[in-house]
């Protein structure tokens, strides 16, 4: 009954931050900050209010009935009229959920509807994300931007509407995409293409999982929106594009990360290491995090992760490259040059 | 009672040997003896499976937690999912449908006894081939173990490039033989039903226990071979050089997920419809009325049973289907909702103007009417597409199939227990202890259960290993956690009940709970040939009538027809 009442109050008022304490991270999916989150959110509280009032109603009858038809002492003395069944009782009670079924069936296809058919315009931003075992491969191929672990989007103002259009794809198992605040689940699946989008409002960094089970570091695919104002976006954009610089104040490491095989999973747009199996790496330093979010990017945690990303994210598929202390040094003060 | 004397006696006797009980346990072809010891198997792997899940609760309990290494958890879930859908919900139904049907439609046994015994020994041997995976599974290479792909394996990740050894093929090979088990006992069941019913007893009189076992046998037939069909189409993309579900050569990872399905949604209702049938017999006799609605309750199990194999999709709404296809799949899940909730209101309706003992089978029916009322509604959240994009694959879906498997299942199943119990060994279970059982069980399903809706809804995905802090997880996962020992704590009171009453239980009688069906005819436990002569029948509630020769039954279905 608890329960049901707790359940009732998150309908009606949309929330569960005041049970929570501080909000700050929560991403409930009832304080979304984007279409078509908004608009799942407007639906989720209808069809919550409307299961709510059913339990309501059918919870209460059942506690009256109990209450009411208890035992009592002297009953066993006689049994109670024997009732089989009622044929209008039992049609009303057809008709009625037929009636909320039909209710609910308008209501969903509509916001399927809305939600799966809307066209791209043609300010939006169009990306392609790629699931991997365990990390995300980021791809804007009209930018001629690829990147890992966080997908950057520019926000829509009031002025100008620019969605962000993903099309999903795997290169391994199954995963899923999903950033509560922002939308629902997408699967990505090998061998086949599936589309989304989403059109935040709010700068900030929305995080997220990969919902679907993937294997042994399942837990460990996080994913990050990072939503811009538009002008911040363009700059981060061409950022992205540049290459990198073939001069490096860290040449011990530059030579140390070409002469092993770093180079066959690893791509740096400019050089040539073009690896395609993991991460590229042309502007690591400037993401939030590493191995999709097993660790936040600090100095210290990309050392640890040099020496052997096996203490960090256990099953991972990147080797202890069996690299000397130095080496990781080198390794890691060469990294650190990749802006 | 003289008789039961005798057999207790006997049973006890020193000249029996337990080597040559085993043996009795080995041979036997008797419906009663198979269907204990379907149960009694059945209850090992919960136990076991159920230690599973408090060990996962454990692992999740706080954040970043390092109790199980990544593997170890990925396994346990699986085996747990695994385990509690094969190995102990099948069998008990089995279990269930072996001890009860035979004796409630007043035949000496099962259409086919032999089969039965072959049917129980498949499921034996196909658990114990699961569990044998910790030690097969590794080959000679050493990369498998238990299995670690989910209980529904969804392709690719069960291909060799991805799941190395032979845990996928323990997965495999193991569930087949399960399923040639429940098929044969599925066969039994429908053929004993159909063919076996004593004299006067026609379809529309036979007790909706045996009605709706027959609906479930119906549909385990139908769906099992889905499954089947595709784990052996894995097994040739495994060994044959067979690309069915192999994503690098063409092969479709969404051809598994309808294949399973269309085994797996069938299956869920597979599962519920028996925990339907213990309710639409015990909540009767406790309000003291008649089941309210007969032929509703027939018909309305019917179209769950049909409606059920037009809903799998439901579990694919995040895969990528056209808009018309999930708007199908939206309606005819939604529709299922229809004939589910006209039972909840027969049984309601039983309970109106009754005289409502509460006993304790009964005190697990009332317990099961809240909790599926409630699985019902948010399965009708999950129905809604858009919904369900947000909540499938979070902890909001894992608290919505607990609260149908065990709010729901579960509590029929316990209530069963407690109400045949006294049939099968002649004495009560305690009630002293069953209600220390209901009311730790209870609140354990709660904390665990009812949080877990609300870190799906804050966006925990389920099968995750372990989390950071900051998403608001912590505190719910938290009570999570301490929910499942108290429902462990809760199953230990149900064993120290089990295994205690055989010997102390209150003696039972023929007919502790004045009931009306013909299993209460006969002397508990039965004798090995059931009734000494073969009951007549005249409606729906034979012993009604025997006990209330003044207004009996027969005169109102008579008139109704």
């Amino acid at each position: 009954m608890l329960f049901a009442f707790a359940f009732v109050c998150l309908g009606l008022a949309g929330h569960v931050e005041p049970v929570l304490g501080n909000t700050d991270g929560v991403t409930s999916i009832f304080r979304p900050l984007s279409q078509p989150a908004q608009e799942i959110k407007e639906t989720s509280l209808l069809v919550l209010a409307i299961c709510g009032s059913i339990f309501a109603v059918v919870a209460g009858l059942l506690v009256y009935a109990i209450v009411r038809f208890r035992h009592r002492a002297g009953d066993e003395l006689s049994e109670p009229p024997q009732v089989y069944g009622s044929n209008q009782i039992e049609l009303a009670w057809t008709i009625l959920p037929l009636l909320i079924v039909f209710v609910l069936i308008l209501v969903t296809s509509r916001t399927i509807a809305d939600i799966q058919n809307r066209k791209p315009p043609p300010t939006a931003v169009q990306a392609t994300v790629i699931g991997h075992q365990w990390w995300w491969e980021i791809r804007y191929p009209e930018l001629g931007i690829v990147t890992a672990n966080e997908l950057h989007v520019p926000a829509s103002d009031g002025r100008e509407s620019r969605p962000t259009f993903l099309k999903l794809q795997s290169a391994d198992v199954a995963h899923s995409f999903w950033v509560p605040l922002l939308a629902g689940k997408t699967d990505l699946i090998p061998n086949r293409e599936n589309l989304m989008w989403i059109e935040p409002t709010k700068p900030g960094t929305y995080p997220g999982n990969c919902a679907e089970y993937c294997g042994t570091q399942h837990a460990r695919m996080l994913i990050r929106v990072v939503v811009h104002p538009p002008d911040e976006f363009e700059r981060w954009a061409r950022e992205q594009q540049q290459s990198a610089s073939l001069e490096t104040n860290a040449p011990e490491g530059r030579k140390v990360f070409f002469a092993n095989s770093c180079v066959n999973c690893h791509t740096i747009a400019g050089t040539s290491a073009q690896g395609k199996f993991g991460p590229d790496l042309t502007h690591l330093m400037s993401r939030q995090t590493l191995a999709a979010g097993a660790a936040t990017n600090t100095t210290d945690n990309l050392r640890l992760w040099v020496r052997d990303p096996q203490k960090i994210k256990v099953g991972c598929l990147m080797p202890n490259m069996q690299l000397t202390d130095e080496e990781v040094d080198q390794v890691v003060a060469y990294l650190q040059t990749l802006k | 009672m003289a008789i039961q004397e005798i057999a207790l006696t006997t049973s006890r006797a020193p000249g029996i040997s337990l080597v040559d009980r085993l043996h009795g346990l080995v041979v036997t072809v008797d419906h009663k003896k198979l269907g204990l010891m379907y149960i009694g198997t059945a209850l090992v792997f919960l136990v076991v499976a159920g230690l599973m899940a408090v060990a996962i609760r454990l692992q999740l309990a706080v954040p970043n937690n390092t109790l199980l290494e990544p593997e170890v958890f990925n396994r346990f879930f699986t085996m747990h999912g695994t385990a509690m859908v094969f190995l102990v919900g099948m069998p008990i139904i089995a279990g269930l449908g072996n001890y009860l049907v035979p004796l409630m439609i007043g035949t000496r046994d099962m259409a086919f006894p032999r089969l039965n015994a072959f049917g129980y020994w498949m499921f034996v041997f196909g658990a114990l081939l699961l569990y044998f995976s910790y030690l097969g599974a590794p080959g000679l290479n050493g990369h498998g173990s238990a299995p670690d792909v989910g209980w529904f394996a969804y392709a690719p990740l069960t291909g060799r490039a991805f799941s190395r050894g032979h845990s996928t093929d323990y997965w495999i090979l193991s569930l087949l033989l399960t399923s040639v088990g429940s098929t044969v006992s599925a066969i039994n069941v429908i053929v004993t039903a159909l063919t076996m019913r004593c004299r006067g007893l026609t379809l529309m009189r036979m007790p909706l226990f045996v009605w709706m076992m027959l609906v479930t046998n119906f549909m385990i037939l139908l769906a099992l071979p889905s499954l089947s069909a595709a784990q052996l189409m894995l097994l040739v993309d495994r060994y044959l050089g067979g690309h069915f579900f192999d994503t690098q050569s063409g092969g479709s990872a969404v051809l598994w997920q309808h294949f399973f399905w269309i085994f797996g949604h069938p299956e869920v209702y597979i599962l519920i419809i028996p925990g339907f049938a213990c309710m639409s017999e015990i909540v009767p006799v406790f309000s003291r009325k008649p089941i309210f609605g007969y032929p509703i309750m027939v018909g309305a199990t019917t179209m769950i049973a049909i409606i059920s194999f037009g809903v799998w999709a439901h579990h694919m709404f995040a895969v990528g289907m056209t808009s018309v296809g999930n708007t199908f799949f939206a309606i005819s899940t939604m529709l299922v909702g229809v004939p589910t909730g006209i039972k909840i209101f027969n049984w309601l309706g039983t309970m109106y103007g009754g005289k409502i003992r509460l006993e304790v089978p009964m005190i697990f029916c009332l317990g099961f009417l809240f909790q599926f009322l409630i699985a019902g509604l948010t399965g009708v959240m999950l129905a809604v597409v858009p919904f369900n994009w947000q909540l499938t694959d979070s902890y909001f879906v894992v608290a919505h199939f607990h609260y149908v498997l065990i709010g729901g299942l579960l509590y029929a199943l316990f209530a069963g227990f407690y109400y045949w119990y006294p049939k099968a060994f002649g004495r009560l279970l305690n009630r002293k202890l069953g209600l220390c059982h209901f009311w730790l069980f209870t609140i354990g399903f709660h904390l665990t259960f009812d949080t877990m809706h609300f870190s799906g809804l804050l966006g925990m995905p389920r099968r995750i290993f372990t989390y950071d802090p900051g998403r608001g997880w912590e505190t719910l996962n938290l009570i999570g956690s301490v929910g499942a020992i108290f429902q462990a704590v809760g199953v230990l009171f149900l064993a120290i009940n089990i295994l205690r009453s055989l010997r102390h239980g209150q003696r039972a009688g023929n007919d502790p709970w004045d009931a009306w069906t013909l299993e209460w005819a006969t002397t508990s436990p039965p004798p090995v040939y059931n009734f000494e002569t073969a009951p007549v029948v005249r409606s729906r509630r034979p012993l009604w009538d025997v006990k209330h020769p003044e207004d009996p039954d027969w005169k109102y279905e008579e008139s109704e027809n």
